[in-house]
């Protein structure tokens, strides 16, 4: 596999407060990567800033290569080729996210001729076939209906159908499904892992949901406070999380089988990005920090084969890993 | 098996929907002939999709609506009429909690003011006792009396939820209505609120009616869990029993959909179409045209609620039936 995306050291700072830190994120050709983390640790934030979709007055830092080349503070007429074309974005409220007042076909085709060479009956075409290929029943008529004449997962199927007109190479999902019903929530995570299945297509799935990531990505990586704390394949991470915020998140999550326990709660509340503490963000809410953690910021370091983990006090729980490999 | 607190028959409610501006008005069945019994000091999960009534359920049992047909009672007693003193003394009995919190605080009041609110609306106490109830009702929910003199404003979601649940608590209820209390919480604080309900339950012997749309949370808090489709109950059952064994196809499916760490998507149902409109409701059992199971029967008959067994209901011809057909 070769990369596709590599991020490094990027950072953000909206008036001078830091909402990220120094992210470093790196995706191959063809990879789901899950991220998650609690609202406002900086998910988002990450691919906005990559894409130089944030406002004017946010403060970027870093660099984000795409197949080698500098994508951030690109000119904008490089971006916009990458903006759709290679690189599309779907959100979480999809119905915000269309014309109200233009048809779906109106939308589909101005998709499709900025950045595919289709003209005439040729763009008509392919706005049908996106829009049978995401599962939109009677695609023909429906074509000229008006985005509130979907129900909520339709819509976000619509966007979906948006997002692929450009043939991307990847995919940022940001909560797709978290506005939708458990049910259509199912089919909508079905539907996006055919089209990347067939579109040989890599994807970032943002969610705060760790199933949700974790049924539908190879890897994960986990933020908090404007970092990455936690980067692992999903089976390891949630079979043996070793960054106490990653442990601390699953065991918040009640389980849906075998005996009831009581959740063990992460006490206190996210760091206030304008007074972050010193050293480790996470240290306050740490059971196992020391006084090392209000030092220095812990980088992320690699733990194992494909594992990088940010806690000086990982290097316990590495150890009890790499024991259990050994035996 | 404990007395029930809340027992609730039969309860109907529609409401009259117009399809745009000239359109003729149709009835919604938002809720069709729902039958609850909570026993005291026991927590009822109510789970389903929007649209499947839960929270109207919840309305009409605390009487903030009134059912079109069917009744409620409380402690053996029918609701008092709304309005009348008799209606007031029981409403301090039965408080509800709302998803999200900023929307049920005033902006423009410390949180300490609004915690006494019932106190003085319902007179309870003298104005010294208030004050030292509000400080009691702040440490019950793991706040300082700092955070009591705070506005909204500057607390966090979980924080605010804490509010909210202190001052449903101050009247002492016996019964509390939850309405998705923490679906807009981030995990970690939805785990510590989760919590919080639990001990609180536990010391206040409290009542809940817990409605939520998050399979995981229903089953941590509740003792029996009933699945709504389409404003009728579909499968109630005992909460570590229904999502390890759901009979309903309904209930599998949603269980199915529940993504889980550590488990891949290997065999999920996937429900092919969208939930149907309250407004055109299908003929015979409302899950047929998405049901994988489907027979004929489905589409004319209404499957009726009946037991299948330990305290299992099921409203479903192809659990059901092979007695039905006995029967008849």
């Amino acid at each position: 596999m070769t990369q596709l995306i590599a991020i490094a050291g990027l950072s953000v700072a909206f008036s001078g407060v830091p909402v990220l830190r120094g992210v470093d994120l790196a995706l191959q050709k063809g990879e789901a990567l899950g991220l998650v983390g609690e609202s406002g640790s900086g998910k988002s934030v990450t691919w906005l800033a990559a894409l130089g979709l944030l406002p004017r007055h946010a403060q970027v830092a870093g660099s984000v290569r795409l197949d080698g080349r500098e994508i951030l503070g690109a000119p904008s007429a490089e971006l916009d080729h990458v903006r759709g074309g290679r690189i599309a974005m779907i959100f979480q409220d999809p119905a915000s996210a269309l014309n109200p007042v233009l048809t779906i076909r109106k939308q589909l085709c101005e998709a499709l001729a900025l950045h595919r060479d289709l003209s005439g009956e040729a763009v008509k075409a392919e706005a049908r076939r996106l829009l049978d290929l995401v599962g939109i029943p009677d695609a023909a008529r429906r074509l000229s209906a008006y985005p509130h004449e979907f129900s909520g997962g339709q819509v976000q199927r619509v966007m979906i159908a948006m997002a692929l007109a450009g043939n991307p190479d990847l995919l940022i999902a940001d909560e797709p499904t978290t506005a939708l019903d458990a049910t259509i929530q199912a089919q909508i995570l079905e539907l996006l892992s055919l089209v990347r299945r067939e579109m040989g297509m890599a994807m970032v799935l943002i969610s705060h949901d760790l199933g949700v990531v974790a049924e539908n990505c190879d890897r994960v990586a986990v933020m908090y406070a404007g970092r990455i704390v936690e980067a692992a394949p999903s089976n390891q991470l949630f079979a043996d999380p070793v960054h106490p915020y990653a442990q601390g998140l699953i065991g918040a999550l009640p389980p849906l089988d075998g005996p009831r326990r009581r959740l063990t709660a992460i006490p206190g509340t996210v760091p206030d990005p304008a007074h972050m503490p010193s050293g480790c963000a996470y240290a306050p809410r740490c059971a196992l920090a020391g006084e090392s953690c209000g030092l220095a910021a812990p980088t992320l370091a690699p733990i194992a084969d494909d594992r990088s983990v940010a806690c000086v006090r990982a290097e316990a729980s590495r150890r009890a890993v790499l024991g259990m490999a050994a035996e | 098996m404990r007395p029930p607190l809340v027992e609730v028959s039969a309860i109907s409610r529609s409401y009259a929907m117009r399809s745009g501006m000239f359109g003729r008005a149709t009835a919604v069945h938002a809720v069709d002939g729902v039958s609850l019994t909570i026993a005291k000091g026991e927590t009822l999960g109510l789970v389903g999709e929007s649209g499947s009534g839960k929270s109207t359920t919840g309305r009409i049992v605390l009487g903030l609506e009134p059912p079109d047909s069917g009744d409620v009672r409380f402690e053996g007693r029918p609701m008092a009429a709304p309005g009348t003193a008799a209606w007031r003394a029981q409403r301090a009995r039965m408080q509800m909690i709302f998803q999200d919190p900023l929307g049920a605080l005033d902006r423009r009041l410390p949180v300490a003011v609004q915690i006494r609110e019932p106190l003085d609306i319902h007179g309870l106490g003298t104005p010294a006792e208030r004050e030292d109830r509000v400080r009691e009702l702040l440490r019950a929910v793991e706040l300082t009396p700092a955070h009591g003199a705070r506005y909204p404003g500057a607390l966090s979601g979980g924080q605010r939820q804490r509010v909210v649940l202190a001052r449903a608590l101050a009247t002492k209820p016996d019964f509390l209505v939850c309405d998705e209390p923490v679906s807009a919480l981030d995990v970690s604080i939805q785990a510590q609120v989760v919590n919080l309900l639990c001990d609180l339950q536990a010391q206040l012997s409290l009542t809940l009616l817990f409605i939520s749309h998050d399979l995981r949370v229903v089953r941590q808090i509740s003792n029996v869990v009933a699945v709504m489709y389409l404003g009728r109950i579909v499968e109630i059952g005992s909460a570590d029993d229904l999502f390890a064994r759901p009979e309903h196809p309904y209930t599998q499916a949603l269980v199915s959909a529940s993504p889980a760490p550590g488990r891949r998507s290997a065999g999920r149902i996937v429900l092919s179409g969208d939930p149907p409109n309250p407004a055109a409701r299908p003929n015979g059992c409302a899950f047929h045209p998405r049901c994988p199971r489907a027979v004929p029967r489905c589409a004319s008959e209404v499957p009726a609620l009946l037991a299948v067994g330990g305290n299992r209901q099921v409203a479903c011809h192809l659990v059901t039936g092979a007695e039905t057909r006995d029967a008849a």
